[in-house]
C-alpha cells in the first residue's frame, strides 16, 4: 500500500490523453469544416491562389444581393408573425384561466414536430392560387375571380414559416411568464391598474427579453431554412440566400462562391446569438425570478373564449388543416377532388413501399444516419461534459466552447463547410454515409452537449467519490454510479437529436449522393416532380417514423421531453 | 484501525495556501475533529487524507507508509478508508442494502458473508427494517444512518467525515452526534471528523484540532481547549471570552490597575515581558455587590448592559478608571440593575495567557 513515486509519464494521466483525443475530434468536426469554408472562399478554384474574386462573383449580381435582402425581410416578417401568434398563446396558457390548455400544448408540440417542408406542402394544397381548397371555397362562396390567399407569395412564404416556427417563441415566453408571480400584477392592481393595464405595463415588459430572444431565434431559423423557401419560394420566383446557395451547387458546383456567399449568414447568426445572450442576462430583468410568489390564474370571464379561439385558430392553421389535407391527399387518387369514397386509394402508399426504388432505402438511411449521428453526438457530448464539469483538466472550458460552437452555425453553412472540407480527396467522402452522419453529429452536438451537461451537473461529484473511497477505480465508479444516474436524461437527449436529425433537410441536401438520400431529401425530390398524392403519402410515412420515436421518448423520458427549454 | 500521521501538509491554489504546513498525528482508534470556521481548509485537508486532492508539500502516512506526498499519491480506492460526505452521497439507484453492500462486493467477499454483514450493520444503525427501501423514500436522518453503515461495514483503516450533520435539523443533529460517538466506542475506528460546530466536536472527539486560515492553531482534548486556550483565535472560537490587553513585568501580569502572579496563570511564559493578552471566561468572573474578602484580584465597575438568556444573566461591566468592558455571567437569581456598582473577582487559575 505505498504510493508510486512517479515521473512525468505517470503524471500523464489517461484523462489527458482523452482530452487530447476529444480536442482532435472536435477540431475535425467543427473547426476544420468552418476553417476550410473560410479558406475556400478566398481561393481560386484548382490553383488555390489567394483571390477576392469569389466575393465579387457572389455579390456582383443584383439578383444575388436581392436574395440576401429577401432573406432578411423574410426573417423579420416571419419572426414578427410568430411573436404575434405565440405571445398571446403563451400568456393565456401561463397566466389565465383559459379552457383546454392541454389542447394548446398539443398544438404547440404538433407544430414543433411537423417538419417545415411538410407544412409547406400542406399549405400549397390549402392555398395554391388555382386549386387550393381555401381558394376554391372562397370562389364558390363569393363568386369572385381572385384567390383569397396565394401561398406562392412573400407573405405566404413568411406565414408558412411562422406557423411552423412559433413554438420557439411560445416556449421562451411561457417559461418567462411562469416566473412572474401574481404579486407583481397585484402590486399594479392595488395602484389602480386593471387587468389589461397590468398585463401591458407589468407582465409583458418583464418578459420582453424572452420575446426578443424568441424573435431572434425565429429570425435565424427563417434565414437559414431551405425546405420551405425551396418548395414555395422557387415556384413563386422569390430567391433567398439558401435557395441561391443551392443554385451555386448546381452543375458546375461552385463551392468557393457558395462559401463566400454564405459568410453573411454565418456572421449574422453568430452576431445575433451574442446579442440574444446579452439580452437574456441583462440585470434589470433579474426580478422576474423573484422567488416564491403565489401564482393565481387571471380570471378572464367571457374573454377566455376569445383567448381560446385565438389558440384554436393558430392550431388550425399551423397543424390541423395542413395535416388534414396532407393525409387526405395521401389517400386520394386525385387530391383536388377532395374527400369522396371513390377518390380513396392506398395506391400512393403501395407505390412508395413496394415499388419505389428509393423510398424504403431513404427511410432506412434516415433511421441509421440519425441514430449514428445521435450516438456520436451524445457520447462525445457526455465525455466533454464530464471533463468540463468535473474540472479534470485545465482549460476544459475550451472543449465545452467547441462543443457549443455549432449552435451559431446555420445548418446550411455547416453543410457547405463539410462539403468543402471532406467531399474531395484526400477524404473523398462525397456521397458516403459517413459525411452525412458526421455533419449531423456536428450540427446537433450543442443540443447533446446542453443535455449531457445538465445531466452530469445533476449528479453530485460526491456520489462518485463515495464509490472511490470504498475501493472502486475512477472508471468503475463512473460505470457503476454516474452512468446509471444519467442514463435517462441521456436517452432523452439522444432521442431529441435523433428526431431533429431525421427531419433535417438543409444540411442533408448538400451532402447526399444518389444512394444516400434521406427521407427529407427524397421528399424534396418528389416535390419537384409535382405528384402531390405520392408526395403526401411519403410525408405521411415520415411523420409515422417521427411519431414512433417521439412516442418512445414520451414513454421513457416524460411527456414534455421535447419542449423543455435548455 | 491505524495510525495516521500528517507532516507539513500544504495545499496551495495559486498563491493561496488554503492548507498551510499542518502537523497532526492520530493514534490507533483515536477520534480527532478538525474544527474551524467555514473556508479555513478543513475539507481540503480531509480530501487530501482521502486521496482526492494532491498535496503541494508535506506527507501523509498510514501505519508508517507514505500514502500522500507531492507527485506520489495513492488513489482513494487503494487506501482502505471510508468517508461520509456532506451530501451523504447515497446512491439513489440502489437500495439501502445495495448501498451498504457496495464496498464489501468490491472486496470480493462471498455473497452470503455480504448479506450477513450488511444485515448486522443495519441493525447496529437501527435501519434493518428499511434494507429494501430506495434512498428517495428515506428521511435525512435515515440517509445519514445508511451513510454511516456503508462507511463502517468495510472496517476501514480510517473513517473520514465531512460535516456529516450540517444538513440535519437541530434535534436530529444532537441525536446523531451521540450515535456517531457510540459507533466509535463500539468499533474503535481511527476517525477524522470535520465540523464548524464546536459543540459537535466537543461531544464526539477525543481531541480537537482547531484550524484557522489553513493552519492548526491548537490540538487538545475538548476541556483543555476551553480552559487552556493557547491562541487568541482558539480562546475566542471555543466558548466566549474576554480578551484583555495586559502587561507582563517582573513575573507579574497586570491589567486595569490590578496585578497577579504570572505563575498562577496557566500558559503564561514568565520569561516573556511586555504587552500580552489574557483570556478571561465570563463565568470565571464573580460579581459582588460589596468588596469581597479574600486575596483574589478585584476590579470595581458599573453594570453597563445586561441580557437575560434564561440559564444565565449576561452582564457587561465597565471597569472604573479604564476603558475595559468585561462580560460576566451570573445565575438567574443574581440580579444587578444597569448602572449598579459591582465588584468583579478574578480567578487566575481560570485565566489563560494567549498569543
Ligand atoms: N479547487 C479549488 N480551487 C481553488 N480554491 C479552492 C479549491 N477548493 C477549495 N478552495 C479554497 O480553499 C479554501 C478552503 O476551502 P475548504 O477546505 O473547502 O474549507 P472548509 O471546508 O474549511 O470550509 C476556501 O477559501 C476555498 O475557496
Ligand atoms: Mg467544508
Amino acid at each position: 500500500m505505498t504510493a508510486r513515486r512517479s515521473g512525468w509519464l505517470a503524471r500523464f494521466e489517461p484523462v489527458t490523453l482523452l482530452w487530447i483525443a476529444l480536442i482532435a475530434i472536435l477540431l475535425f468536426l467543427v473547426a476544420f469544416p468552418l476553417g476550410k469554408l473560410l479558406v475556400v472562399s478566398f481561393e481560386t478554384r484548382g490553383t488555390g491562389e489567394f483571390t477576392l474574386m469569389n466575393y465579387v462573383s457572389a455579390y456582383g449580381r443584383s439578383r444575388y444581393v436581392d436574395a440576401l435582402v429577401n432573406s432578411l425581410l423574410l426573417g423579420l416578417l416571419s419572426a414578427t408573425m410568430s411573436v404575434v401568434m405565440a405571445v398571446p398563446m403563451a400568456w393565456a396558457v401561463s397566466r389565465t384561466d383559459m379552457p383546454f390548455k392541454g389542447l394548446t400544448w398539443a398544438v404547440v408540440l404538433g407544430a414543433f414536430i411537423l417538419p417545415p417542408y411538410l407544412s409547406a406542402i400542406g399549405w400549397i394544397l390549402l392555398a395554391g392560387p388555382n386549386s387550393g381548397f381555401l381558394n376554391i371555397a372562397w370562389r364558390a362562396i363569393t363568386g369572385l375571380e381572385d384567390p383569397l390567399f396565394n401561398v406562392y407569395s412573400f407573405a405566404g412564404l413568411a406565414l408558412v414559416i411562422a406557423l411552423n416556427a412559433f413554438p420557439l417563441v411560445f416556449i421562451f415566453v411561457k417559461s418567462a411568464l411562469d416566473l412572474v408571480s401574481s404579486e407583481m400584477e397585484d402590486a399594479a392592481n392595488i395602484l389602480g391598474a386593471g387587468t389589461w393595464t397590468a398585463m401591458r405595463k407589468v407582465s409583458l415588459p418583464l418578459v420582453w427579453p424572452a420575446i426578443m430572444a424568441g424573435f431572434i431565434i425565429v429570425f435565424l431559423e427563417a434565414i437559414a431554412l431551405f425546405g420551405t423557401p425551396a418548395i414555395i419560394g422557387i415556384p413563386a420566383r422569390i430567391n433567398v440566400v439558401t435557395t441561391q446557395l443551392w443554385q451555386f451547387f448546381e452543375y458546375p458546383v461552385r463551392v468557393e462562391v457558395a462559401a463566400a456567399y454564405a459568410m453573411p449568414l454565418l456572421l449574422i447568426t453568430a452576431g445575433m446569438i451574442v446579442v440574444q445572450k446579452l439580452m437574456l442576462s441583462r440585470k434589470g430583468y433579474v426580478s422576474q425570478t423573484g422567488k416564491g410568489g403565489e401564482r393565481r390564474p387571471i380570471k378572464l370571464g367571457p374573454w377566455r373564449w376569445v383567448a381560446f379561439a385565438w389558440c384554436a385558430a393558430v392550431g388550425l392553421m399551423a397543424v390541423i388543416a395542413p395535416l388534414f389535407v396532407l393525409l387526405q391527399a395521401s389517400f386520394a387518387k386525385a387530391w383536388g377532388r377532395g374527400l369522396a369514397w371513390d377518390n380513396l386509394t392506398l395506391a400512393n402508399y403501395r407505390l412508395l413501399i413496394f415499388e419505389h426504388d428509393m423510398a424504403m432505402t431513404s427511410i432506412w438511411n434516415t433511421i441509421w444516419f440519425s441514430a449514428s449521428a445521435a450516438s456520436i453526438a451524445v457520447v462525445l457530448a457526455l465525455l466533454v461534459a464530464y471533463i468540463v464539469n468535473r474540472r479534470l483538466v485545465p482549460f476544459g472550458e475550451a472543449l465545452g466552447f467547441m462543443a457549443m460552437a455549432p449552435f451559431v452555425i446555420p445548418g446550411i453553412v455547416m453543410a457547405i463547410g463539410f462539403y468543402a472540407a471532406y467531399a474531395s480527396p484526400p477524404f473523398a467522402l462525397y456521397g458516403t454515409a459517413v459525411i452525412i452522419i458526421l455533419a449531423f453529429a456536428a450540427r446537433f452536438l450543442p443540443i447533446a452537449y446542453a443535455n449531457s451537461s445538465s445531466a452530469i451537473r445533476a449528479v453530485h461529484p460526491e456520489m462518485e467519490e463515495a464509490a472511490r473511497i470504498l475501493g472502486s477505480g475512477r472508471l468503475h465508479a463512473i460505470w457503476m454510479i454516474t452512468a446509471p444516474l444519467v442514463r435517462k436524461s441521456l436517452l432523452g437527449g439522444w432521442l431529441i437529436v435523433f428526431i431533429v436529425a431525421s427531419r433535417e433537410l438543409s444540411a442533408a441536401i448538400f451532402l447526399v449522393g444518389p444512394r444516400t438520400r434521406t427521407m427529407s431529401v427524397l421528399l424534396y425530390d418528389l416535390s419537384e416532380a409535382g405528384n402531390f398524392e405520392v408526395l403526401a403519402a411519403f410525408g405521411g410515412l415520415l411523420l409515422v417514423v417521427t411519431m414512433v420515436f417521439v412516442g418512445i421518448g414520451m414513454k421513457l423520458v416524460g411527456r414534455d421531453f421535447m419542449l423543455r427549454r435548455n | 484501525m491505524s495510525r495516521l500521521q500528517i507532516q507539513g501538509l500544504t495545499k496551495a491554489y495559486g498563491p493561496n495556501r488554503v492548507v498551510d504546513s499542518i502537523e497532526l498525528t492520530l493514534q490507533e482508534g483515536e477520534f480527532v475533529s478538525l474544527l474551524g470556521p467555514s473556508g479555513c481548509g478543513k475539507t481540503t485537508t480531509l480530501r487530501m487524507i482521502a486521496g482526492f486532492v494532491d498535496p503541494n508539500e508535506g506527507s501523509i502516512s498510514l501505519d508508517g507508509q507514505v500514502i500522500s506526498a507531492p507527485g506520489a499519491v495513492l488513489p482513494p480506492e487503494k487506501r482502505g478508508m471510508s468517508m461520509i460526505f456532506q451530501s451523504y452521497a447515497i446512491w439513489p439507484n440502489m437500495t439501502v442494502a445495495e448501498n451498504v453492500g457496495f464496498g464489501l462486493k468490491l472486496r470480493k467477499l462471498p455473497g452470503e458473508e455480504i448479506r450477513k454483514r450488511v444485515a448486522e450493520i443495519l441493525e447496529v444503525v437501527q435501519m434493518g427494517h428499511l434494507a429494501a427501501r430506495y434512498p428517495a423514500e428515506l428521511s435525512g436522518g435515515q440517509q445519514q444512518r445508511v451513510a454511516l453503515a456503508r462507511a463502517i461495514v468495510v472496517k476501514p483503516a480510517v473513517l473520514l467525515l465531512d460535516e456529516p450533520l450540517s444538513n440535519l435539523d437541530a434535534n436530529l443533529r444532537e441525536e446523531m452526534r451521540f450515535e456517531i460517538r457510540r459507533l466509535h466506542d463500539e468499533f474503535r475506528i481511527t476517525t477524522v471528523y470535520v465540523t464548524h460546530d464546536q459543540s459537535e466536536a466537543m461531544a464526539t472527539s477525543d481531541r480537537i484540532a482547531v484550524m484557522n486560515a489553513g493552519r492548526i492553531e491548537q490540538v487538545d482534548a475538548p476541556h483543555m481547549l476551553y480552559t487552556r486556550p493557547r491562541t487568541r483565535f482558539v480562546a475566542g472560537f471555543i466558548g466566549r471570552t474576554n480578551l484583555l490587553p495586559a502587561q507582563l513585568r517582573n513575573g507579574e501580569i497586570g491589567f486595569g490597575g490590578i496585578a497577579m502572579q504570572a505563575g498562577q496563570v496557566p500558559g503564561s511564559d514568565t520569561a516573556a515581558a511586555g504587552d500580552i493578552l489574557v483570556s478571561v471566561r465570563p463565568q470565571s468572573i464573580g460579581l459582588h455587590r460589596a468588596p469581597p474578602g479574600g486575596g483574589a484580584p478585584v476590579l470595581e465597575g458599573v453594570v453597563a448592559q445586561r441580557t437575560f438568556l434564561g440559564e444565565t444573566w449576561d452582564y457587561v461591566v465597565r471597569a472604573d478608571g479604564s476603558d475595559l468592558r468585561l462580560r460576566a455571567t451570573a445565575p438567574p437569581l443574581q440580579i444587578h440593575d444597569v448602572g449598579e456598582r459591582v465588584w468583579m473577582e478574578f480567578d487566575p487559575q481560570q485565566m489563560a495567557m494567549v498569543v
